[in-house]
């Protein structure tokens, strides 16, 4: 996020798109329901499904499946037209208008309704309230992302916030809310294939000398390698040979499951370290058993890259280890001694390699966590980011068209298939499962229609039916909902036995590598 | 000092900032008044009046939670008269309700009477499940209250079991309305409300169902927020008592607001979780997951012993045998298939450190930058 959760209650604007809050962020979103009960903020969610943070919307915008950046469009579009835009923020802080501008041109109210769906009035009062907000925040989370069209989405919402100056300033902001608690840090730390940590980019040689000099090792590469969504092609085709998994379970959360079940049994050699026998585990020649959050120290940075302390409660089962203290060993066994006493002494090394945890310790983070960038040991921490200028400087406007998602519906597939999380699970279900309250909340998978579909395919509530698509198929019961709209069906992904990812498509966006949970095609019939 | 004069509490003189509370302004100076209803992040209702302060010139004591400092004012806040006024408040409390903490002596024959009904109320015999932890038997205490008698009908409302992780018991809710306000005023699930009038009311969610059947997304705000024994976790309640525990903070391991929670340890097992209050980023609120979702830990599904596999089975092995065999087959590919046949998936799971290792080892031992996440999955 470019700003901070509390932020969120200064907006007087507030745009939510593609994150279901209430279910995937509840605490965040008590943030957004509170400044428009009390504070009289304003809220516009677009969203395909009525979910329930739509119910505090005063637009709710109801956009076809993958038909995000033509909205986006649509609303700068109005904003240009009629001169809403800030001017002095544009002029001092941007470049790029022109271009933008350009291609905006086309997307009035009427084509965007054409494309997406959305009522063009509405599209344009939706406009005209961000435009004139004081604070507009945008928040958004993976309904934006997981399209093949994901880095033009998020590049269009900041094209929209840069376009009214709503960067850099209180309650303002383009508000990624990331999913998993440390996915900010995994990010953060390296866990990417073209990043050291701190986003210090592996092809520059500089960097990497750098990292040489402090790991006392040479040779390593400056090519980016692969993301998690080319590893697994090409284990399938046998390239890829050796895989260390820690803490995740691709076989539930992978698009196209069948496929990548295929690919991970390829394999020559597969680890696993996690705290239970997953589904990917069972398919690893050696599982290593983990520490949970709970009997670690350490940090996780949340979505509001506030570095935050973890703290051991209780003592770990068994044998289980440290995961630093597991890949260590292993490295120590392959020739590269790894040691350290405990993890504030990785803090310690962590921070002198990466600029923007440099001023992390853990006596500054005992009470309240720190917002990184922190580059030095008397630096407050950057709560807002973007204040003075852009990373770059100036920030640059995109110009983007509007593209198809990668799956269409016709007459074999005609409904769209759209998946996601709910409130009493979290990611594929290994952790949550484990509480019977949970489970008798949300005991199983199920097809959330609307009522409309449902009497179109003669489908009462509860009963089973076949959900196929052109990769796979599941059973499961129907949910009539008052969340669902005619045309599109949801499915959550976090059960195994019908898992959601048996239908989905591997098609990826071609810049960030996420594939496209958002929209595929799927038929539906009653279960024999 | 503040142009706009002061305010005097108990003889002595304090700066304000336009808008404070009497309550507000005694914090910051350390002057402790009671408090039941008063919900921070909510506006305040007055409800419980426990918090009464004399303001001299006022001919009624005022609620100090509700009532603003004013230049001039000049508070007492434990004169005889509040004194007095908050034995009154705190005995007819205890003495509609299925308050049985042993406030009074436990001789006489109405406490046997009392405790029977209780009992039968309550299902257990054992004394309130929150002894010890309740800020209506704490200020009992300090204001040295004696109930009058001791209720006999209770509560006309059955206790509600019927979900899994809160019981809802109303023989012992003071209707201070705390939950009212963080369901509708902090989380906004808008669940709960005042039902009923007089003697007969209550708290309903949606017109009066059990609240696995109402709005309510079990965040458990309610229960963190309710200052007696009337909203208790299920798993809590006459399993642990406060006093076997100890708090550690830290952080959520679920979604990535962070919220910052306490786990309560009893016997090297987490048995409650809560929220910590008045730190960002969520400044005591949880969701259901952070507060309910805990089992986990504790499953005897965990792993915990690392197992190898062999002829497709798995069987446990030494962490010696194990490493051995990974760090053997790792540079046995690197060797025949290169590096770059290898890689690295960490994980959004674990720490920031675990996270810099994965990617220290991916770059430094393995020689690869075949290194992600599967948080974009
Ligand atoms: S349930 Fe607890 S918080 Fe709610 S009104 Fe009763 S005593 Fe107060
Ligand atoms: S658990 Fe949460 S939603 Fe349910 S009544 Fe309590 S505060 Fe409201
Ligand atoms: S308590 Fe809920 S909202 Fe808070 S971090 Fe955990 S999962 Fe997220
Ligand atoms: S605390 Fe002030 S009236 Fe209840």
């Amino acid at each position: 996020m470019t700003n901070t959760i509390s932020d969120i209650e200064k907006a007087d604007v507030i745009l939510v798109t593609g994150s279901n809050t209430t279910e995937n962020h509840p605490v965040l979103s008590s943030f957004i329901k509170r400044a428009v009960t009390f504070r009289g903020a304003k809220l516009i969610v677009a969203d395909p499904r009525f979910i329930q943070i739509a119910k505090f919307a005063h637009h709710w915008l109801r956009q076809k499946l993958g038909t995000d950046v033509a909205w986006i469009n649509g609303m700068m579009n109005v904003i240009i037209n009629e001169n809403l835009y800030d001017h002095a923020f544009v002029e001092k802080r941007t470049e790029g208008f022109e271009e933008l501008k350009e291609i905006v041109e086309k997307y009035t109210p009427g084509y965007v309704e054409e494309i997406t769906g959305i009522p063009r009035a509405d599209l344009t009062d939706a406009a005209r309230m961000y435009a004139g907000a004081r604070a507009g925040s945008i928040c958004y989370c993976m309904g934006i992302t997981q399209h093949t069209s994901g880095t033009d989405n998020v590049k269009s919402l900041a094209n929209l916030a840069m376009l009214c100056g709503h960067m850099g300033v209180e309650g303002g902001g383009v508000n990624p809310l990331r999913g998993q608690n440390n996915v900010q840090g995994a990010c953060d730390m390296g866990g990417l294939p073209n990043v050291f940590s701190g986003y210090q980019p592996v092809t520059d040689l500089a960097v990497v000398k750098k990292m040489e000099d402090a790991w006392g090792v040479s040779g390593i590469p400056s090519q980016p390698g692969l993301t998690v969504t080319k590893m697994i092609p090409k284990a399938h085709d046998g390239e890829f040979k050796g895989l260390y998994i820690i803490g995740e379970n691709p076989l539930v959360s992978d698009p196209d499951l069948n496929h990548a079940k295929k690919s991970l049994a390829n394999l020559d050699f597969l680890v696993v370290q996690d705290i239970f026998m997953t589904e990917t585990a069972q398919l690893a020649d050696v599982v290593l058993p983990a520490k949970c959050f709970a009997e670690k120290e350490g940090t996780f940075t949340n979505s509001e890259r506030r570095v935050q302390r973890v703290r051991k409660a209780v003592d770990a089962p068994g044998q289980v280890m440290d995961d630093w203290k597991i890949t260590a060993e292993i490295a120590t066994r392959m020739g590269f001694a790894m040691s350290y006493g405990d993890s504030r002494e990785i803090m310690e090394e962590l921070a002198a390699v990466t600029p923007s945890y440099a001023g992390i310790d853990y006596d500054r983070i005992d009470l309240e966590g720190l917002h990184w960038p922190c580059p030095a040991k008397d630096h407050p921490g950057t709560p807002i980011l973007h204040r003075e200028q852009f990373t770059r400087g100036k920030g640059l406007f995109h110009a983007i068209d509007y593209t198809e998602p990668a799956e269409n519906i016709d007459t074999e597939y005609p409904l769209f298939l759209t998946t996601g999380r709910l409130l009493y699970h979290y990611h594929t279900g290994t952790m949550t499962m484990k509480s019977e309250g949970l489970n008798e909340r949300a005991p199983s998978c199920f097809v959330e229609i609307s009522s409309h579909d449902a009497q179109t395919y003669d489908l009462e509530d509860g009963s089973m039916v076949k959900v196929e698509s052109r990769r796979g198929d599941i059973h499961a019961a129907i949910k009539i909902s008052e969340k669902a709209v005619a045309g599109t069906v949801f499915i959550p992904f976090h059960f195994a036995q019908a898992a959601a990812n048996k239908l989905t498509n591997a098609a990826l966006d071609p810049v960030s590598g996420i594939p496209e949970y958002k929209v595929c095609a799927v038929r539906i019939s009653k279960a024999a | 000092m503040n142009d706009q004069g002061n305010i005097t509490i108990n003889g002595n003189a304090f700066s304000f900032e336009p808008g404070e509370t009497i309550l507000a302004v005694a914090g910051r100076n350390h002057i402790d008044i009671p408090t039941l209803c008063h919900l921070k992040g909510a506006s305040p209702t007055g409800n419980c009046r426990i918090c009464v302060v004399k303001i001299e010139k006022e001919k009624d004591l005022m609620p100090s939670c509700a009532t603003l400092a004013e230049a001039g004012m000049v508070v007492h806040t434990e004169s005889s008269e509040v004194v007095k006024a908050r034995r009154l408040i705190i005995q007819l409390m205890l003495s509609t309700g299925n308050h049985n903490c042993a406030i009074r002596g436990t001789s006489s024959d109405d406490w046997t009477r009392f405790q029977m009904s209780v009992q039968a109320y309550d299902d257990s015999s054992e004394l309130c499940p929150v002894w010890g932890d309740c800020r209506l038997q704490d200020l009992a205490y300090r204001y040295q209250v004696e109930p009058k008698r001791f209720s006999d009908a209770g509560t006309p409302y059955p206790m509600e079991t019927v979900n899994p992780f809160i019981v809802r018991d109303f023989s012992r809710c003071i209707k201070c309305g705390r939950c009212v306000q963080a369901c509708n005023d902090i989380q906004v699930n808008n669940a709960i409300q005042f039902g009923y009038t007089g003697s007969n009311s209550k708290i309903i969610a949606a017109d009066d169902k059990a609240l696995k059947d109402s709005d309510c997304v079990f965040c458990g705000e309610c229960v963190q927020v309710c200052p007696v024994g009337a909203l208790v976790e299920k798993d809590v309640r006459y399993r642990v008592r406060q006093w076997e525990t100890e708090k550690v903070r830290t952080t959520c391991s679920y979604c990535g607001v962070g919220c910052q929670l306490y786990l309560h340890v009893k016997d090297n097992q987490v048995v409650k979780v809560s929220g910590v209050e008045e730190v960002a980023p969520n400044f005591g609120s949880l969701c259901v997951k952070g507060r309910f979702g805990y089992d986990f830990i504790h499953s005897p599904e965990r792993l915990t012993a690392p197992m190898v596999k062999e002829n497709g089975t798995f069987r446990e092995a030494t962490w010696d045998e194990a490493l051995d065999t990974v760090a053997r087959r790792f540079n046995e590919i690197k060797e025949t298939s290169g590096s770059d046949s290898l890689g690295v998936l960490t994980s959004a799971r674990v720490t920031n450190e675990e996270n810099y290792i994965a990617n220290k080892f991916a770059r430094a031992v393995l020689k690869t930058n075949n290194i992600d996440h599967c948080a974009r999955l």
